[in-house]
């Protein structure tokens, strides 16, 4: 199956780097950045693109637009890794469309677009036949999507619960460890390159809230959006608020939950004992889905990284070469 | 609660299926020879946990089977949250809080207990709150809550169903 990237960022590049080292039936024949990009309708070499953004800063030439590529490149799916934007969800939202509207497949791990416009999004891809997915947009590599949708069929989800944002549980880990103050754990997340140098989407409790309102309403069709949900982040706790927690064997993590008897969708610091199954430590994600079948199901496993998301993004991708691609 | 029976054959089968039949947890069954009792039957001592509200309907039950139940001692299960209050909690009169919960008749502040930062610095508490039921407590939380709000303090909740 032909693929064309869009965003050669630390995503982009993880997903060439599979693609240049094992057998994955995967052929690039386009690639673009924000400046640049390149086409090769017989296949690129990964290998050189990578070498050649490194090295100048550029994947390919300027002028060749991620318009020009959807619109010309032979491919059968958009791999779409460009920054997510969580208000507008653009420029990421039109590339999306154009490609699903000229029947091509759309692999995205980019939270603006699905957050705000899956319905949209879903549409265009049935109308044209075509597959639209996005398991990299919620915990990275874990198959959470996967797994709701298909592993888990049948079931009632009565809640889901967990740790979905590893800057966050990475902080909380080294101030109950180390007895650092919350500025100095972000501080160590930031030369770690856990924290962006402006954190306030994880530490504020969005990035979590995103992933809640992902799942809202793709998997459990609710219409929510990002007002809707009751969000408060960590920024506020000090030390000694773990400190107590600790003198009771419990401990603070930053949860994500979903209650889909209430329909109601919330982010908050929450007080859980330290042995507990979503107790996990540095920057790993763990989601528990209850069920009415299955009774509780716990997923854990890192939750951003350059190959670990671009894991989730090849996962999609051979999904639809395996089930959905027309030309195999 | 203890459910005290008088173990004619068949009786202790008879009390424990009701038990069971309305979502109680038997903990303990202790059979007891009364050094006065010369009857030649056991007493028999039923330790079990009941749902609320489902006590009056276990007796009646019991007594519709012939059961001879000889003593009930109901103690009541108390319920308690324990929360992380972060915030100014000294300059937001923090036994003003704790006086509106106790004053409510329905829930009691149990423990408080505080670790003092340096001046200026937010005040970081644990405060457990007990009540006599869940729907009373959940009252009691939104109290807190609402002072919370009032007061800019943050309420870190435990995850429920550990
Ligand atoms: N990294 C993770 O662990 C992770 C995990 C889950 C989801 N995600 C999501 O995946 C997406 C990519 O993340 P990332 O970490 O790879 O980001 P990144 O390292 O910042 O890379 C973003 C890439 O997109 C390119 N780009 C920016 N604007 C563009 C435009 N208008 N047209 C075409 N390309 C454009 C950038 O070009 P330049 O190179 O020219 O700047 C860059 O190559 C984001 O939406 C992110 O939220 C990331």
């Amino acid at each position: 199956m032909k693929i064309a990237i869009l965003g050669f960022g630390s995503v982009g590049r993880g997903i060439a780097r599979i693609v240049a080292e094992r057998e994955t039936g995967l052929v690039i024949t386009a690639v673009a950045d924000s400046k640049s990009g390149c086409i090769d309708n017989n296949g690129l070499n990964p290998l050189e693109v990578i070498r050649a953004k490194e090295e100048t800063g550029l994947c390919g030439k300027k002028g060749v637009t991620p318009e020009y590529i959807i619109k010309n490149a032979d491919y059968d799916a958009l791999v779409e890794v460009t920054p997510t934007n969580a208000e507008t969800g653009e420029p990421s939202l039109g590339f999306i469309k154009l490609a699903l509207s000229t029947g091509k497949h759309v692999v995205t791990s980019n939270k603006g677009p699905v957050a705000l416009n899956y319905d949209e999004l879903s549409h265009i891809a049935r109308e044209k036949e075509v597959q639209f997915k996005y398991e990299a947009t919620v915990c990275g590599a874990i198959p959470i999507i996967q797994t709701l949708q298909y592993g888990l069929a049948g079931n009632k989800v009565k809640k889901l619960y967990g740790v979905f944002n590893g800057t966050c549980n990475y902080i909380l880990t080294r101030m109950a460890d180390e007895r650092l103050t919350y500025k100095q754990a972000l501080l160590e997340a930031r030369e770690l390159g856990y924290a962006e140098a402006d954190p306030k989407y994880d530490v504020e409790g969005i990035d979590a809230a995103i992933k809640l309102v992902i799942l809202a309403n793709t998997i459990f069709g609710m219409k929510k959006r990002l007002e809707d949900v009751e969000i408060t982040g960590i920024c506020s706790l000090t030390s000694e608020a773990i400190e107590l927690a600790e003198a009771d064997e419990l401990t603070i993590r930053l949860i994500g939950e979903i209650d889909n008897e209430r329909g109601t969708l919330r982010v908050s610091p929450r007080v859980i004992p330290k042995d507990h199954t979503l107790v996990v430590q540095d920057t790993l994600n763990a989601v528990t889905i209850e069920t009415d079948l299955a009774g509780e199901v716990t997923l854990i496993g890192r939750g951003a990284g350059s190959i670990e998301t671009a894991s989730a993004i090849i996962s999609d991708l051979s999904f639809i070469s395996n089930c959905h691609d027309r030309s195999s | 609660m203890k459910l005290e029976i008088r173990d004619t054959p068949g009786q202790l089968v008879a009390a424990l299926k009701p038990i069971s039949d309305l979502g109680g947890n038997i903990k303990s069954v202790i059979h007891e020879r009364d050094p006065l009792n010369d009857s030649g039957f056991l007493d028999v001592r039923i330790l079990l946990e009941m749902p609320e509200g489902k006590i009056r309907t276990l007796t009646d039950s019991l007594k519709e089977q012939g059961v001879n139940v000889l003593r009930i001692n109901e103690e009541r299960l108390l319920i308690r949250k324990s929360v992380i209050l972060i915030g100014h909690l000294l300059h937001t009169d923090l036994s003003d809080t704790v006086d509106k919960i106790d004053n409510t008749g329905f829930a009691e502040v149990g423990e408080l207990s505080m670790i003092m930062p340096s001046l200026n610095e937010p005040t970081s508490a644990k405060m457990t709150i007990i009540s006599e039921n869940l729907t009373n407590l959940e009252r009691a939380m939104n109290i807190l809550k609402d002072i919370a709000e009032e007061k800019n303090i943050l309420i870190v909740e435990p995850l429920e169903d550990f």
